[in-house]
């Protein structure tokens, strides 16, 4: 053990510099985020992943924002396990119809002022999966989204961007 | 002896390839169930059809593959979860999708259908309505139990799901999971599809498996068209296959750290995961290494860089993670959580069939790579390790040897890869009628089923994908049996199934 935490303190960091705010990200934005709910939360931001229904590929790349390379944390951005702690809802899926009511629950348990981030091809508009009768087809059909990360699924690099983006929006540092 | 010698058929269905498939009659049927109750015959999959019930089984002797049919005249078929249990949450699924009645059944609850698709029945071609009633878990009775709810919003980064624990202070007394929450409709999606479109569909049936669901998919494609995909092709398959395996064990060895809080060995495994997708991201295109394996092959070579980029890999690996592998075996408060927690049974994981690391860590030594060995692993050196302890341990063991095996598979196929041709041209048409294809791969989480019926134009006009989880999930309810609930996580992770592969 102590050679690899001595080795983790002698090697260089591995955490790679930010990546710049996705410009689209922030015009989308920039319409939408209600501008008396910006500079109220700091450059910090909890969020909440919500799965509705994707295949898991979009939450292994979620995942990922946390190893050592992208390092969300060192921007004020934090995963919490429960809604009513969060900011921001990162959902992702075609929002299968089994997962529509917890989806709003969630939704509605999260406190004001908060943002949604739909996340993926199908959290777009079910992407693949749209048409199916088991899919209500794009989160913006269940609840009120902010922003959306284009992918399937959004590389870690791109949820960083947007994430970012809202980031920058959020509080005010335009 | 042929496996389907002792089983009364109706008539061999010609068309279906590479194993036989044959309609019975409900003796045969019934002889068939009876040799999964006596353990000589595992169970592979089944699933139905608007009026057809279909059942693959493997024989563990002779290692024989085949797919009984019983044709449903009356809307009914004779249950076999009633008789063999890891038929159950298949069955119920049957009956959900397709309205098709097992009789009798002992449980008929609903399954993937919560009630919100606003039809029943949604595979049947028939409007038929079902009644509405709250879900009703098993009844557990006792002194002081108490009942804890969690799901389907579960507090970490994971796929949705409800979980019934039923308690008596801090030990599990039953767990009752209940899934279906992603049902996404994939086989309905599947039915009409272009090979194009359902092999998207497919490996987006679960994310994480990506590549042995294409694989998979590919496969049987090519089974029913009988084409065989170019040698380059199958090794550019085998090695996309084993980086995902690489990169999903990874992850999941320190993911099951963290839930012992040693967050140490997760930061460092996540280094070596990442490390891995960016490999597969600089000779694939994509991280994940979606829709390259199409049938016929594959759709792009190598990167020119590729090559570099994977030795570049395996030679950290070999610096790092042996290194890793004595800390986990040196660390005394991490193995005070892993032994002896969450064991499965053996005899759970021979009677479920229990693939991956979850049956070889409980002594089912079975291994899609070895006991298809279809190509390339026909032609590949490999061995597939099996522990006898069935714990939380013994599954991080697997694991750590399976990343070992994998690391050997890629350097045997960079040094076989060469210039090649990457696709075998489909026919336009069969020119025929219907023809079945049916292919088994080994994802890193055990091994995955597909079972499809081309038309005459190639489209997709049944497809059927059975992920291992289907025979996992039942073995967690019994392993977290006895045990703290606090030890949930660290048993949930050390099992890893899909939520989104059973769901479909």
């Amino acid at each position: 053990m102590r050679k690899t935490l001595l080795e983790s303190l002698t090697h260089g960091s591995l955490t790679e510099p930010a990546p710049a705010p996705d410009d689209s990200a922030l015009a989308e934005l920039a319409a939408k985020v209600d501008r008396a709910a910006q500079a109220r939360l700091g450059r910090s931001l909890a969020i909440r992943a919500v799965d509705a229904g994707s295949c898991n590929g979009c939450e292994l790349e979620i995942h990922a924002l946390s190893n050592a390379f992208y390092d969300i944390e060192r921007f004020g951005l934090r995963f919490v396990a429960s809604p009513r702690h969060a900011d921001v809802l990162l959902v992702t899926g075609p929002v299968t119809k089994n997962m529509r009511q917890a989806l709003e629950r969630t939704y509605n348990a999260t406190p004001d002022p908060k943002w949604v981030v739909a996340v993926g091809g199908c959290a777009i508009d079910g992407g693949i999966f749209r048409g199916s009768y088991a899919c209500v087809g794009g989160v913006s059909e269940t609840v009120p989204v902010d922003l959306h990360i284009k992918g399937c699924p959004p590389s870690p690099t791109d949820l960083l961007k947007g994430l970012l983006a809202l980031l920058k929006h959020v509080s005010g540092t335009r | 002896m042929d496996i389907l010698d002792n089983i009364p058929q109706v008539k061999a269905v010609l068309s279906h390839r590479p194993w036989p498939r044959a309609v019975v009659t409900e003796a045969g049927w019934q002889a068939a169930i009876d040799r999964l109750v006596e353990g000589g015959l595992t169970l592979l999959g089944l699933w139905g059809e608007p009026t057809a019930v279909h059942m693959a089984v493997r024989d563990g002797g002779s290692a024989e593959i085949a797919v009984v049919t019983y044709e449903c005249a009356a809307g009914t078929f004779p249950s076999v979860a009633s008789r063999h249990p890891p038929a159950l949450r298949l069955e119920r699924t049957i009956h959900d999708l397709f309205g098709l009645v097992p009789s009798v059944a002992d449980d008929l609850r609903p399954w993937l259908d919560h009630h919100a698709w606003g039809k029943s029945y949604p595979l049947s071609g028939r409007n038929a309505s079902r009644d509405v009633r709250p879900y009703q878990f098993l009844p557990a009775e006792g002194e002081a139990l108490h009942q804890v709810a969690v799901g389907p919003v579960h507090a970490g980064i994971i796929e949705p799901g409800h979980f019934r624990f039923t308690a008596n202070g801090e030990h599990v007394v039953r767990l009752e999971q209940w899934l279906g929450y992603t049902h996404k409709g994939i086989e309905s999606l599947m039915q009409g599809a272009s090979l194009e479109v359902a092999a998207k569909l497919a490996s987006r049936t679960s994310g994480d498996s990506a590549v042995a669901y294409a694989f998979a998919f590919a496969c049987a494609v090519e089974a029913a068209l009988q084409i065989e995909a170019p040698r380059q092709a199958t090794l550019l398959r085998a090695l996309m296959a084993e980086l995902e395996r690489l990169a999903n064990h990874l992850g999941d060895i320190g993911a099951i750290c963290n839930d012992a809080s040693f967050a140490l060995m997760h930061a460092q495994t996540g280094i070596l995961r990442e490390r891995c997708l960016r490999a597969a991201n600089v000779a694939f295109g994509h991280r994940l290494m979606m829709d390259v394996i199409v049938p016929g092959g594959v759709t792009r070579d190598i990167a020119p860089d590729g090559v570099a980029a994977l030795r570049a890999l395996l030679a950290e690996l070999r610096k790092v993670f042996p290194r890793l592998v004595e800390l986990y075996d040196n660390t005394a408060s991490l193995q005070d959580r892993t032994v002896t927690t969450g064991i499965v049974k053996a005899e759970y994981a021979r009677r479920f069939g229990a693939g991956g690391y979850v049956g070889r860590a409980s002594g089912r030594d079975f291994d899609a790579r070895r006991a298809i060995a279809y190509a390339p692993y026909d032609t590949l050196s490999f061995e597939v390790p099996v522990l006898q302890a069935g714990d939380v341990n013994a599954r991080v063991w697997i694991r750590i040897r399976e990343v070992e095996q994998s690391i050997g598979l890629i350097e045997q196929i960079l040094d076989q890869l060469g210039p090649g041709g990457l696709e075998t041209a489909l026919p336009p048409g069969i020119g025929r009628g219907a023809c079945e294809g049916m292919a088994l791969t080994e994802a890193f989480r055990g091994d995955v089923l597909v079972w499809l019926r081309l038309d005459g134009e190639l489209r997709v006009e049944r497809c059927h994908l059975r992920d291992a989880s289907w025979f996992q999930w039942p073995l967690l309810e019994t392993a977290i049996e006895g045990n703290i609930i606090a030890d949930f996580p660290l048993c949930n992770k050390s099992f890893n199934c899909s939520y989104s592969g059973v769901d479909l």
